[in-house]
């Protein structure tokens, strides 16, 4: 795809280097020697409630408002893991808690897109395009962020979301792969798999059309650099366990292709069913024992792959500070975003916290913004993926203070 | 080859010699016998590609007389459609009906649960503008990879859900059946075409009930009619209010009163002494009824003083619409438009909505669009904007250049752009001559424009089982190929709808599911759809091959594809090699 696009720009002269192009095994052996930094993003569908997820317990008004859903403090009985004093994390994630003790997990709080929007459509649309309050953006800000950096050496597996469609997000001019299941990538015609992916791949090489021949070249190299790795063989490493969850598959096969040096830059998983209008005390200590289990499970798989990896999770807005009549919460605004691994400075809560008494909250409901979503994704390029310009990434947006999280 | 094409004055007269002999076969007469590569070109592009026999069909009353028939769908009987469209109920159905019928029941057992989930004695959240965007579509659908099923739904639940999820799948695979089976192709590459163009998208909140009457009402009736009839139609329509939210636009005067008003009611209720005893059985702690009540005023307050101008429909109507990006508008100008269309909104939107122009929502002063002053007030606000866009050059260039892009090429000569765009002018945006003024010019016929479209997914489906004369018995599955394959129907979530260059449909991913659909569909593994092989390709000879080729892909194809084809050691290999091919991926 790169190559492809490389000579649609530059014509002939990179038809010359096309010829030269470096075989799929060199372009692997060449990601595994430079190591490759990861960014796993990771999007939480349906607007989580960051204020059960990282629990305000020294907030007077959590209690007030919450008061059969609030999760306890820290000490009684279901109650919170305590990170600062103030914050705690819900305790269904207590398979985290020690990457915040060991400093490698931050939390950025109060936190989300400035549009007000409470549609989980436009939010999760803004959030992906990177774009709020503009809805004709085509591209995603990470395939924008993946186009300004396109080289050649890239691998077909540089951007690999683990779902059936690529996201908003990893959508654009950049190439980027949806695979639900690593096994079933490839040609599948049982017996004669290696026979008929052999003739069109002769067939596509031979391809009078300028977009087809090249892509049907990284195709069937995608094919054969994911066949000499056999991926069904995979074990998790140092006992990790995942969710059996389609999310936690997801981030198991991500781990899988960390572990393969198959050159991948960008990955993408979802985790749904977040949307507790009703009875959310025990939904969501279900959908986080999912979350927290299947990150913590591919951060000891890693182990320390982990320094070059940086798993950073979203979700389109947050919940209403009051519970409602249904002992559930409705859509609201601020959020917390997690990061894990790399060199991100954890162990710390990030953001200006803006309390949660009525007059502190967006429209008297809500918690407030202070940090940009896009100031954090920023950061996550910047700081991990070494970008030096986002300003291509988020068109009109200047990045506002930095966090001095990674 | 050029002394096979026709030149555009020969056409016109074919076509006006054969116009009303719809099923008279005229060849020999006024226009010569066509050449093949001429016939497949026009059934490929006017329409989802060659069914076995449509070549020489075609071939005998001549393109040019195809073409006129393709223009006039009303003149063209197309009874196996219709019958098998008896399969799919609900895409006759109101917006009323389909909301009290099919989406009702699953909401009211949702509430209903809900209620029993909260506290007993507690009346459940009154829907607010928030969770009346519903958007269940975004929360994570069951049995979709990496998202869970929702926990315990009851079977009471579940059968309603099946129901609601009806709706979409009637419309899905009526389009599918549509593009595969219609006689009237042209229509259907137009309804695509045009959809496309005014895109809605399916996951977002009431859009979903909005949809099928959307597609049947303000896009399918006008897509040879008048621009701009359908512009006026899906400026009322409520799934274009819902999706673009202008059903929220409201004049920031008026939102204030409203909010005064909620703010009198609200000092009332604070001014009254709090219910003693209020506290009990279901309560929340520490709260009494009535501060419950303060409360969700006080956001009900909030709301209304957020509620104002809404620019997004007005922003896309330009940029998207009419006139395009580039035509030199402001944001004064969005402004303006937005203004001109408070108001526009949708009565009732939860119980079958219909359009309503709600005149305490609208903003009756003097606005100035793009150097055009509108006065008057009312809905005649939006209706002059619409008129004065629909009538735009650049709305002309515009158009023309997306049509255009579609039937010529990628990036098509300028030439044919500006005859259509003068037709559009003159003509007053009859697209039935614009259509015509772009399918019947010389660079529609040009050598260049021959095979340089990529298909889309719904394209390279549609085509393949056309081409291989399948029989569809199930078309849920070709629903969901599409999905695979990047494009799932009705679900465009940008209002930009899909891309229409190769750029857009040539990757890694979904040239691998191409292929695999390929293999599938000629194993006879496909569910729901069966071709017949033993007629297809009895053996894997080198006379079958060639018969195969004509068939499936009518035109000739590289010498590196027949040799694949001579190494293919079944004839299903032989189906599959041929409809995976590069060049069964153009059209």
């Amino acid at each position: 795809m790169l190559t492809r696009r490389i000579f649609l720009k530059n014509g002939s002269m990179a038809m010359l280097s096309l010829g030269f192009a470096p075989a799929f095994f060199e372009r692997a052996a060449q990601a595994a020697q430079t190591k490759r930094k990861v960014l796993v993003t990771i999007f939480q569908r349906g607007a989580v409630d960051g204020l059960n997820m990282i629990v305000p317990f020294g907030e007077k008004a959590y209690y007030q408002a919450r008061p059969s859903i609030a999760v306890p403090q820290p000490g009684q009985p279901n109650g919170a893991l305590d990170l600062d004093g103030f914050f705690g994390l819900h305790p269904r994630m207590a398979p985290l808690h020690q990457y915040f003790t060991r400093g490698e997990l931050a939390i950025v709080n109060a936190t989300g897109s400035h549009d007000p929007t409470r549609s989980h459509f436009d939010a999760q649309d803004y959030m992906e395009s990177g774009t709020p309050g503009t809805k004709s953006t085509r591209d995603g800000w990470l395939n924008r962020y993946l186009h300004a950096k396109e080289h050649e050496q890239a691998s077909a597996f540089r951007a690999v979301s683990l779902t059936q469609q690529l996201p908003r997000a990893l959508q654009g001019k950049a190439p980027a792969l949806a695979i639900d299941q690593l096994g079933r990538f490839g040609v599948r015609a049982g017996e004669s798999g290696e026979m008929m992916q052999a003739s069109f791949e002769a067939q596509y090489a031979a391809a009078a059309d300028a977009m087809l021949r090249p892509t049907g070249k990284d195709a069937f190299d995608a094919v054969k650099q994911l066949q000499s790795v056999d991926i069904a063989k995979y074990t998790p490493q140092n006992g990790a366990v995942y969710p059996n969850s389609g999310y936690g598959q997801a981030l198991k096969q991500i781990a899988q292709l960390i572990r393969a040096n198959m050159g991948l830059e960008v990955a993408f998983a979802e985790s749904g069913n977040w949307d507790h209008h009703a009875n959310e005390g025990p939904q969501i200590a279900n959908r986080l024992d999912d979350f927290a289990g299947g990150i913590a499970a591919f951060a000891r798989d890693l182990g320390d792959g982990m320094a070059d990896v940086v798993v950073l999770t979203m979700s389109e807005f947050g919940r209403t500070v009051a519970e409602n009549g249904a002992r559930g919460t409705d859509h609201g605004h601020g959020n917390a975003m997690l990061l894990l691994g790399g060199n991100v400075k954890g162990g710390k809560i990030y953001g200006t916290w803006p309390g949660l008494e009525r007059e502190q909250r967006y429209e008297g409901r809500d918690l407030a913004i202070t940090t940009d979503f896009r100031d954090v994704f920023s950061q996550a390029l910047r700081g991990h993926l070494g970008a030096t310009d986002t300003s291509q990434v988020f068109p009109g947006y200047t990045v506002g203070r930095t966090l001095g999280v990674i | 080859m050029k002394a096979n094409f026709f030149s555009p004055g020969r056409l016109v007269a074919a076509a006006v010699a054969v116009g009303l002999g719809v099923a008279v076969p005229l060849a020999g007469q006024s226009a010569p016998a066509a050449d093949t590569d001429t016939v497949v070109h026009v059934l490929n592009r006017l329409g989802y590609g060659p069914r076995p026999g449509d070549v020489d069909r075609v071939s005998q009353i001549g393109v040019a007389a195809y073409i006129e028939q393709q223009l006039h769908p009303e003149r063209l009987p197309d009874t196996t459609l219709a019958q098998r469209l008896t399969a799919f109920p609900t895409i006759g159905l109101s917006t009323r009906e389909i909301a009290r019928d099919y989406y009702g029941p699953a909401e009211a057992i949702r509430r209903a649960e809900q209620r029993a989930e909260g506290r007993a004695g507690q009346p459940a959240t009154p829907p607010t503008p928030a969770t009346m965007t519903g958007d269940t579509m975004m929360m994570g659908q069951p049995g979709q990879p990496g998202r869970p099923a929702r926990e315990q739904a009851s079977p009471e639940l579940q059968a309603a859900r099946q129901k609601e999820q009806q709706i979409l799948q009637d419309l899905m695979q009526a389009r599918l059946v549509r593009a595969i089976t219609s006689e009237h192709q042209l229509e259907e590459t137009l309804v695509d075409f045009w959809f496309n163009h005014f895109n809605v998208f399916a996951g977002k909140g009431q859009v979903r009930v909005y949809l099928t009457e959307y597609e049947r009402e303000a896009i399918r009736p006008h897509v040879l009619g008048n621009f701009r009839d359908m512009l006026g139609a899906v400026a009322e329509s409520p799934a274009m209010l819902f999706y673009l939210d202008n059903f929220q636009n409201v004049d920031p005067k008026s939102a204030q009163k409203q909010a005064d008003g909620q703010q009198e009611r609200l000092e009332q209720a604070r001014a009254r002494p709090a219910i003693a005893g209020g506290r009990g059985r279901g309560m929340a702690a520490g709260r009494t009824q009535t501060e419950q009540q303060q409360e969700q005023q006080e956001q009900r307050l909030m709301q209304a003083r957020n509620r104002g101008l809404n620019e997004n429909y007005a922003r896309e109507l330009m940029e998207l619409h009419t006139i395009g990006v580039d035509a030199g508008y402001t944001q004064a100008d969005v402004v303006a438009v937005a203004r001109a269309f408070t108001g526009w909104t949708i009565d009732r939107p939860r119980d079958g909505g219909t359009f309503q122009f709600n005149a305490q929502m609208h903003d009756n002063d003097a606005k100035v669009v793009m150097g055009t002053k509108i006065t008057g007030g009312g809905k005649k606000d939006g209706e002059a904007v619409l008129d004065l866009l629909a009538n735009h050059p650049s709305t002309a260039t515009f158009i023309a250049t997306k049509l255009a892009r579609r039937f010529v090429s990628d990036e098509p000569p300028a030439s044919v752009v500006d005859r259509a765009a003068k037709v559009f002018l003159s003509s007053k945006g009859d697209l039935r001559e614009v259509t015509r003024a772009i399918v019947t010019s010389p660079e529609f016929f040009s050598a260049e424009a021959r095979r340089a479209k990529v298909k889309t997914p719904l394209e390279f489906v549609a085509s393949a089982v056309r081409a291989s004369g399948a029989n569809v018995t199930v078309v849920q599955p070709l629903v969901q190929a599409l999905r695979d394959q990047g494009m799932p129907l009705y679900g465009a979530q940008p209002p930009t709808g899909w891309g229409d260059t190769a750029e857009d449909w040539v990757n890694t991913g979904a040239l691998l599911k191409r292929l695999n659909f390929a293999i599938e569909l000629a194993g006879g593994r496909f569910r729901g759809v069966r071709i017949n092989v033993r007629q297809l390709a009895p053996d894997t000879s080198e006379a079958t091959r060639d018969a195969l080729v004509s068939k499936l892909v009518a035109l000739p194809i590289s010498s590196i594809t027949r040799d694949t084809l001579s190494k293919a050691e079944s004839p299903q290999h032989l189906i599959a090699l041929t409809l995976g091919s590069p060049e069964f991926q153009k059209r």
